[in-house]
């Protein structure tokens, strides 16, 4: 049999021509099978690390020093559920529904965000993560508001605008620690120790390994390389560390005049394998807890569904 | 296991007084009441709007991207229905 | 201090300390939740609570005038200077307990709210203005649960007629007045607590009845609260809530 020119297909041609011309692919266009794959797998993806993001700042909700720092933790928390919401909603375009996708993650077959995996220890963890972890993420997320799937890039416009905060209110809460007692910013410099690696892994592998990169390029669901995002991330956020009078914990950093950025070490690539293949501190531990809160809701759901089904047979009646 | 699933609603907001409501996202719940409820709790957690709808996913009817040339481009030929058509002197141009 | 400002300080405690427990133990479903969506509704109506107690907490250090913030309130006393009623404290147990809770809590916070509204006390009424807004949604939402649950499976109406059986008797105290509350009440700052109960008890009756649930027996009653007597659930609440403050005192956060 020969080989079909993919192109002989007017609807991949006419597909092609609205990625090359920037346009929106929206959930009633056809799309090749591998585009609906890759665009469900990264935003489910993104939608189980809102929702497992959830767990390493849940654990200090009721132990946050003051209630100001309470509320603002609970809602930002609360945020993140929202966004992985939004997300769910916006893969749910393609036909599958969050029932499928939780199953999925809790079989193991779909991924979060590696950097959940570490554990929150002390608070000082609370305002890392929303300096770093968000910091990192909205590099990302604010370039992927023009990804061409139109329901993913719309999510990612209405989380941008909520997730400013985010990182403001982490880098903050940082500030305070690093401008307090010896006690305080040894607490906050001892955080930045343990997140900044794993924030850095948070873009992924370089370019030249990444599995999924290049088709995503491609199809523009990813708009701009690993690399560039991660380059992005360290050059905004070094001053920031320097201004509250923290230090990276990479010897290798240093200010690239020629190329005005800065140059870095090299990420331990083993850890992020282990991590990312289950293996991390705490991936055990956050899987459970998804699957213990899914099984402990079941008879609410089911309740709700009962009680729906006895209110439309009262209406017939 | 009994996996019943949610149904899912759209949810619209108008922003403020004098707009359209539009369309923000979805949300699952198990009856229009509820959608209504957990609307604000999903998307109107800063205040963004003075009026929400919601409408069970299912009851939408769209139109399909094949159809939209047989649907769509006999409008294309009426010209006469949009103001640049008709050009005016400039003393009343702005009208 | 005069006998009615430390009644008024006292009053602004015990109420801070009720929403702050409710608002805590609300905190822990944030991720723990049945559902996202219901995730999200539980937090925002902890984040109602906890944003009740510290107007109430502020207002108690304003008229205490002895430098305290709400944060030393809150951080900085212990288990039998606490004076929220039991029925707050206690674990969730399971969403059945949390909702049944949320009922009976909901419907007393409606009337006492609506009361403390006329109080010639201008920042309580004030503070009730926010806080009954609030509770009149909180309770549209706790009636439609347990009318989803008690009508729900044969578990969910277990479940929750259960969670009722065991709470019944926490609600007494709600409508018993504390030692010096009967002169803030007198001078039209307070509300008279012992008259909504009737109001309480109807609609009890009638969102239970409706929710195919049984009204429990009368035939306990446990209470303490407001002269700092708790259950032992308390201690654990405060030692989570308080960790930092103690572990670190005096610092900046």
């Amino acid at each position: 049999m020969t080989e079909k020119n993919p192109l002989a297909d007017p609807r991949l041609a006419a597909f092609e021509e609205k990625i090359s011309n920037d346009q929106r692919i929206e959930p009633k266009d056809w799309m090749p099978d591998a585009f609906r794959k890759n665009v469900l797998r990264q935003m489910s993806q993104h939608a189980h690390s809102e929702v497992i993001g959830m767990q390493p700042e849940g654990n200090w909700i009721t132990r946050a020093p003051t209630l100001y720092r309470k509320i603002v933790l609970l809602a930002k928390i609360q945020d993140e559920g929202g966004h992985g919401l939004y997300l769910y909603s916006a893969a749910e375009t393609l036909g599958t529904s969050r029932e499928e996708m939780v199953q999925a993650l809790h079989d193991g077959k779909a991924k979060y965000a590696s950097i959940f995996n570490y554990p929150s220890l002390t608070w000082a963890d609370i305002g890392m993560i929303g300096w770093l972890v968000d910091g990192a993420a909205i590099v990302n997320q604010v370039s992927l508001q023009r990804t061409s799937y139109g329901p993913y890039s719309r999510a990612m416009i209405r989380i941008c605008k909520e997730e400013s905060f985010h990182q403001r209110q982490g880098y903050e809460a940082t500030m305070v620690l690093a401008r307090g007692s010896a006690e305080q910013k040894a607490m906050a410099q001892d955080s930045l120790n343990r997140w900044w690696w794993p924030s850095m892994m948070m873009f992924g592998p370089h370019d030249s390994e990444s599995a999924h990169s290049g088709q995503s390029m491609k199809w523009k669901l990813k708009r701009e390389s690993n690399d560039v995002l991660r380059q992005r991330f360290v050059d905004q956020t070094v001053p920031q560390a320097e201004f509250i009078g923290l230090k990276i914990p990479d010897p290798d950093l240093k200010w690239n005049e020629e190329r005005g950025s800065y140059d870095f070490g090299e990420i331990d690539w083993d850890e992020f394998m282990q991590v990312i293949s289950g293996n991390g501190p705490c991936n055990r531990q956050r899987l459970q807890h998804s699957i213990r809160a899914q099984e402990d809701g079941q008879w609410v759901r089911d309740a709700m569904h009962a009680y729906e089904l006895k209110r439309q047979a009262r209406e017939v009646a | 296991m009994n996996q019943h699933s949610l149904p899912l609603f759209e949810v619209f907001i108008r922003s403020k007084r004098g707009l359209d409501h539009r369309h923000v996202g979805s949300l699952h719940a198990e009856d229009p009441a509820q959608a209504l409820d957990y609307a604000r709790d999903v998307y109107l957690r800063r205040s963004e709007g003075v009026s929400v709808w919601v409408v069970r996913s299912s009851d939408i009817t769209a139109s399909q991207e094949s159809d939209m040339a047989s649907f769509c481009d006999p409008m294309d030929d009426k010209p006469y229905r949009h103001a640049t058509h008709f050009k005016l002197p400039k003393e009343v141009d702005n009208m | 201090m005069d006998s009615q400002k430390k009644a008024l300080l006292n009053y602004c405690i015990a109420l801070g300390d009720d929403s702050l427990t409710l608002g805590h133990r609300l905190s822990e479903w944030c991720r723990n939740g049945p559902f996202l969506e219901e995730d999200l509704a539980l937090t925002n109506v902890s984040l109602d609570f906890i944003g009740r107690a510290r107007m109430l907490y502020s207002y108690a250090a304003e008229v205490e005038d002895q430098g305290r913030g709400e944060d030393d309130i809150a951080y900085l006393r212990d288990c039998r200077e606490y004076r929220n009623f039991l029925i707050n404290e206690l674990p969730n147990g399971d969403f059945a307990f949390t909702m049944a809770r949320q009922l009976m809590i909901d419907a007393f916070d409606v009337g006492f709210y609506k009361g403390l509204t006329q109080s010639a006390d201008e920042m309580l009424a004030a503070i009730a203005a926010k806080a009954i807004k609030e509770s009149r949604y909180h309770l549209r939402r706790s009636e439609d649960w347990i009318k989803r649950l008690g009508d729900g499976t044969d578990e969910s109406h277990e479940r929750t007629q259960k969670a009722f059986d065991q709470l019944w008797g926490y609600a007494a105290e709600m409508f018993e007045m504390a030692s010096d509350e009967q002169q803030l009440v007198d001078a039209g700052i307070a509300v008279d607590r012992s008259a909504l109960k009737a109001e309480w008890s109807s609609t009890m009756h009638s969102v239970l009845k409706e929710a195919t649930l049984d009204i429990p027996a009368q035939d306990w009653a446990i209470g303490g609260g407001r002269e700092g007597i708790h259950t032992e659930h308390l201690g654990y609440l405060l030692a989570e809530l308080q960790y930092l403050q103690r572990t670190y005192p005096g610092q900046q956060w």
